[in-house]
C-alpha cells in the first residue's frame, strides 16, 4: 500500500518535471526549427535581428569563448595541480579551496559588474570581446579547477610513487606522466567550462556588449548568442520568431557540449573502477 | 654528498609559478569584493548603509543628495521569487531523486538523470524567453498582467530543480549499501526504506542542494528580468509584478551615472554577501554531514 | 622439522664479512602517533641479495621505503635514526633525495608502469637524467629489456600501452625501468606477490640473475623463495606495539640454526 503510494507520488513528480522539460524544449524546437538553415547560420544580422542570420553572432561567441579559455585554462590547470597535491591539513590548500567554493556561488550579474569595473574601466578595454572573455574566465574558473583537480586525483598514487622512486623531477613527472593520465578530467573540465560560458548572458551585458556587426578585432564589441536571444525577446518588436531560432541553435550546441562532458566523465569513472 | 637546489632549479620555478597562480585564483574572490567596494564607495560614503533600508523607495539619481536608495522592495522581490521557486522545486526535486534511486527501473532512472543534466545546462536566457512567450501570456489570461512573482517562481523553480535533484540524487547514492540492506533485512518495505532510512541518511546532501538552489535563484538575472515585470514594489500577491536586485542592475546599468551607478555596485555587493552567506551555510552543512557519516 | 636443503651461499658469506652497501642504526618509522617499526640496525652486504622476511604488519615495507626516502611522500610519516649509504646519512635534511633515488631504485609490490607506452616508460627516466642522445637511450632501453628477458616479447610493439602487458610482464618492465638508470642498489617490496606462480617464477629467476651486479634488498612473504634466493637474511617481528628486527645474518646459517626462538618457530611455519 505504502509502496504503491510512494511509487505513485514519485512517478507523478517525475512526470511533471519531464512534462515541463518537454514543454520547454518542444516549444523551442517546434518554433525554431523551421527557420534554421545554412544561410541563417552564415548571414549577417539584418533589421535588428528580424531578418538576416547570426553569422557575426556566432563568430563573436566563439571569440569570447576562445579568450575565456585561453586565460582560464592555464590558470585553472596550475591551481588544480596545486590543489591536487595540497595536504588538506595545510592552510594554503584549504584557503584556496574555500575561496573557490564561494566564488562559484557569486551571481553572474556581479561578475558582469566586476568585469565592467576592472576590464572595461580600469584596464580601458571598454565594451569588447576581450572584456567579455576575461569576465567569463573569472566566472568559469571554479568549475574548471574542480573537474581538473578530480581528474588529477584520479591518477593512482602508485604512479606518483613510481616517478619519485626513479628520482624524476617534479616538472617532468607532471608534464610527461600526470597530465597525460589526467587528460580526460581536464577535458571534462574544459567542456563544462565552455558550457557554462556559452550559456551566460548577464555577465556579458556590460562587458562585451550588444554590437551585432562582425568584429574586426578582440577590442571590438561583439554580441554573444545568448545576448542576441535576450535582445530579440525583450527589445525588438517582432523579434520573437528569430529569438526562437537563436535559442534552438544555442540549446543544441549546449546539449552536445554537456552530453560530451557527461559521457567523458562517466568513461573516466568506469576506467577508474576497472583499470585496463 | 649531493646537496640540492641550484638557483635555476626548474622544479623550484615550477612550484613557485604554480603557487602564484593558485594564490591568484584564491585572491579573485577578494578582488571581486574590493572592486565592488571601490565602485560603491562614493554612494556608501554619502548615504551610509542605513539608508538602504530607511529611504522612502528606490528613486536613484546622479547625486546621492537628490536620490532615494531603499532596496527594501528589491530585496522583497528577490526574496519572494526565490522563496516561491524553492517551495515549488524542492519537493519535486526530492521526489525526482527518490524516483531515480528507488522507484524507476534502472534504464528509466538513468534516462531521467540524463534529462536533469541536460536541463541543468539550458541557459537562463532560454528559460526566460520561454517564460516570456509561453507562461506570461497564460497567466495573463487568468490574472493580468501575467508578468509576476508567480511567473518568476515557476521559471526559476524549473531552473533550480535539476540542481537540487542532482545533489539529492548523489547524496542518496552515497548512502552506504549496507544501511539499505540492513533496512531490507529488517523487512522494511521499500517506501519505508526510502523515506525513513535513505532520505534521513542523505539529509545533509539534500539540504545543501536546497541551499545552493536558493543561492542560484537569488543570483539569477536573465530569467527573472524577462518574466517578472520589473515594477519596484513589495508584492501584495503572487500575481503582481516585482523587480529583483539582479534585474535592477541589468536594467539600470545601461544608463546609470555617478552616484546612481555607484548605488548599483552597492546592491551588487549586498547580493554577493547574501550569496556568500548561503554558500558558507551550505558548506557548513556539508562538513557536518561528512563528519557525521565518518563517525557513524 | 629442520630443513635439509643445502644452503647456497653460506660458505662465501661466512668466510669473510663483505662490505656493507647500507647500514641503518636505530632506525624507526612513525606514522603520526603510531610507531610502525623501531630499533632497526640493519646491515645490507654489497652485491648480494638480502631478503627481509616477517609476518605482515611488522614494518618491512616501512623500512624499505625509508631506505630511499620514499617515506617523504607519505603525509605524517617520520623516520628517525641513521641510514648510512657510502658513509653518508641519507636522512640528513640537506641530502638530496632525488640523487639518492637515482642510486637506490625501487620495485613495488603491485606493478606500476606509467600509463604510457612501453618504450616511453623507459625513455622518460633516461631523459630526466639528462641522457640527450636518442641513440644512446634506445641502446640502453634495448639492453635493459634484454636483461629482464622482455626484449623478445615486446621488441615489435614498443609503442603499445604498458598497461596492456600481462602482470608478470608489467613487473619485469618495472624492474627494467628501475635498472635503466643503472642504480647501485635495488629495493624490491614483495615483487612476486601480485603475480601468478609462473610469472612469479620468472621474476624470481630474474632477481637471482641480478646477484653480483647489484645490491638487492627484497621483501618477501614466501619462505621458500627466501631460501632459494637470499644470501643474507633479516627477520622482522612485531614485539609489543611496534615492529623490530629480531635476527640477521647469512641466510644459510639462519635457516640451519636460528639463534632466536621466534625465528625458529617462524621458519618452521609453527606460527602464522
Ligand atoms: N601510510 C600509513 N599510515 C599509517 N600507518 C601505516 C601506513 N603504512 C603502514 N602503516 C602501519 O605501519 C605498520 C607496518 O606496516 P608495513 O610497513 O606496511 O608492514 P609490512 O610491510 O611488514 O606488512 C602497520 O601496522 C601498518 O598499519
Ligand atoms: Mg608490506
Amino acid at each position: 500500500m505504502g509502496d504503491r503510494l510512494l511509487a505513485g507520488v514519485c512517478w507523478l513528480a517525475a512526470g511533471i518535471v519531464a512534462g515541463g522539460f518537454a514543454w520547454l524544449l518542444g516549444d523551442i524546437v517546434m518554433n525554431g526549427l523551421g527557420q534554421i538553415n545554412l544561410m541563417y547560420l552564415l548571414m549577417p544580422v539584418a533589421d535588428a535581428g528580424r531578418a538576416g542570420g547570426i553569422g557575426p553572432v556566432i563568430v563573436s561567441t566563439s571569440l569570447i569563448l576562445v579568450v575565456c579559455l585561453s586565460v582560464s585554462l592555464p590558470l585553472g590547470l596550475a591551481t588544480a595541480i596545486v590543489l591536487s597535491e595540497a595536504d588538506d591539513e595545510r592552510w594554503f590548500g584549504r584557503l584556496v579551496r574555500r575561496s573557490l567554493d564561494v566564488l562559484a556561488g557569486v551571481p553572474s550579474i556581479v561578475f558582469g559588474l566586476f568585469g565592467y569595473a576592472v576590464f572595461g574601466l580600469a584596464l580601458g578595454l571598454g565594451f569588447s570581446i576581450l572584456s567579455g572573455g576575461l569576465t567569463l574566465a573569472c566566472m568559469v574558473l571554479p568549475i574548471l579547477i574542480r573537474s581538473i583537480e578530480q581528474g588529477l586525483r584520479a591518477v593512482p598514487i602508485d604512479i606518483r610513487h613510481a616517478a619519485a622512486a626513479l628520482g624524476m623531477q617534479r616538472w617532468r613527472t607532471l608534464v610527461a606522466v600526470l597530465l597525460p593520465a589526467a587528460a580526460p578530467g581536464v577535458l571534462v573540465g574544459v567542456v563544462l567550462g565552455i558550457g557554462r560560458a556559452a550559456a551566460e548572458t548577464a555577465a556579458l551585458l556590460f562587458t562585451s556588449g550588444y554590437v551585432a556587426r562582425m568584429p574586426d578585432s578582440l577590442l571590438d564589441s561583439g554580441r554573444s548568442l545568448s545576448v542576441h536571444i535576450f535582445d530579440l525577446a525583450l527589445n525588438v518588436a517582432g523579434g520573437e520568431p528569430r529569438a526562437y531560432a537563436a535559442a534552438l541553435v544555442l540549446i543544441v550546441a549546449l546539449a552536445v557540449v554537456n552530453l560530451t562532458a557527461i559521457s567523458l566523465s562517466e568513461r573516466l569513472l568506469s576506467s577508474r573502477i576497472n583499470p585496463a | 654528498m649531493p646537496a640540492s637546489a641550484s638557483r635555476l632549479d626548474p622544479d623550484r620555478l615550477l612550484t613557485g609559478g604554480l603557487r602564484l597562480c593558485a594564490a591568484f585564483s584564491a585572491a579573485l574572490l577578494i578582488l571581486v569584493v574590493i572592486f565592488l567596494l571601490l565602485q560603491a564607495g562614493p554612494v556608501l560614503d554619502a548615504i551610509g548603509p542605513w539608508r538602504l533600508f530607511a529611504d522612502d523607495g528606490w528613486f536613484p539619481a546622479d547625486t546621492a543628495a537628490a536620490g532615494q536608495f531603499s532596496i527594501v522592495a528589491l530585496l522583497a522581490g528577490s526574496g519572494a521569487v526565490a522563496f516561491g521557486a524553492t517551495v515549488l522545486a524542492a519537493p519535486l526535486a526530492i521526489a525526482s531523486a527518490v524516483f531515480c534511486r528507488f522507484v524507476a527501473p534502472p534504464r528509466i532512472g538513468q534516462l531521467f538523470r540524463r534529462m536533469l543534466e541536460v536541463l541543468a545546462g539550458v541557459p537562463s536566457v532560454v528559460f526566460g524567453f520561454w517564460g516570456l512567450v509561453v507562461l506570461v501570456p497564460l497567466i495573463n489570461r487568468w490574472q493580468p498582467p501575467g508578468a509576476s512573482v508567480l511567473a518568476g517562481a515557476l521559471v526559476l523553480g524549473l531552473m533550480i530543480l535539476p540542481t537540487i535533484a542532482l545533489l539529492a540524487d548523489s547524496a542518496l547514492r552515497s548512502v552506504p549499501r549496507a544501511t539499505l540492506s540492513a533496512a531490507a533485512a529488517l523487512g522494511l518495505s521499500r517506501w519505508r526504506t526510502a523515506l525513513q532510512v535513505a532520505l534521513p541518511a542523505a539529509r545533509g546532501g539534500v539540504v545543501t542542494g536546497i541551499i545552493l538552489g536558493v543561492a542560484r535563484a537569488i543570483g539569477e538575472t536573465m530569467a527573472v528580468l524577462m518574466v517578472c515585470g520589473n515594477v519596484v514594489q513589495v508584492p501584495a500577491s503572487v500575481f503582481e509584478p516585482v523587480r529583483t536586485l539582479t534585474a535592477n542592475i541589468a536594467l539600470e546599468m545601461a544608463y546609470a551615472y555617478g552616484d546612481h551607478r555607484s548605488a548599483l555596485f552597492l546592491t551588487g555587493l549586498v547580493l554577493t554577501l547574501l550569496v556568500i552567506a548561503l554558500v558558507l551555510v551550505a558548506e557548513l552543512g556539508r562538513g557536518a554531514n561528512a563528519r557525521r557519516t565518518a563517525h557513524g | 622439522m629442520k630443513s635439509t636443503v643445502t644452503p647456497i651461499r653460506s660458505v662465501v658469506a661466512e668466510s669473510a664479512p663483505p662490505a656493507l652497501a647500507i647500514q641503518t642504526k636505530d632506525l624507526a618509522v612513525h606514522y603520526g602517533a603510531l610507531c610502525a617499526v623501531r630499533g632497526v640496525s640493519l646491515q645490507v652486504p654489497q652485491q648480494q641479495i638480502t631478503a627481509i622476511i616477517g609476518p605482515s604488519g611488522c614494518g618491512k615495507t616501512s623500512v624499505l621505503s625509508s631506505l630511499n626516502r620514499l617515506t617523504d611522500l607519505i603525509p605524517g610519516a617520520r623516520v628517525s635514526g641513521q641510514i648510512l649509504i657510502d658513509g653518508a646519512d641519507v636522512l640528513w635534511p640537506a641530502y638530496d633525495p632525488v640523487a639518492l633515488r637515482r642510486r637506490v631504485g625501487k620495485v613495488f609490490q603491485k606493478p606500476n608502469p606509467f600509463p604510457l607506452s612501453i618504450a616511453r616508460n623507459l625513455d622518460l627516466p633516461l631523459r630526466d637524467q639528462g641522457v640527450r642522445n636518442a641513440d644512446e637511450r634506445a641502446g640502453r632501453i634495448e639492453a635493459v629489456l634484454r636483461r629482464v628477458g622482455l626484449w623478445d616479447e615486446v621488441a615489435q610493439r614498443l609503442d603499445m600501452p604498458a598497461q596492456q602487458l600481462s602482470g608478470g610482464q608489467q613487473q619485469r618492465l618495472c624492474i627494467a625501468r628501475a635498472l635503466v638508470l643503472e642504480p647501485d642498489i635495488l629495493l624490491m617490496d614483495e615483487p612476486c606477490s601480485a603475480l601468478d606462480p609462473i610469472a612469479s617464477g620468472v621474476v624470481e629467476g630474474l632477481i637471482e640473475e641480478l646477484r653480483g651486479d647489484y645490491t638487492v634488498v627484497v621483501v618477501t612473504h614466501n619462505l621458500q623463495q627466501a631460501r632459494r634466493i637470499a644470501d643474507h637474511l633479516a627477520v622482522f617481528w612485531t614485539s609489543g606495539d611496534a615492529g623490530c628486527l629480531v635476527e640477521q645474518g647469512p641466510a644459510g646459517a639462519i635457516f640451519d640454526s636460528p639463534k632466536q626462538a621466534i625465528t625458529a618457530a617462524y621458519l618452521d611455519g609453527r606460527c602464522c
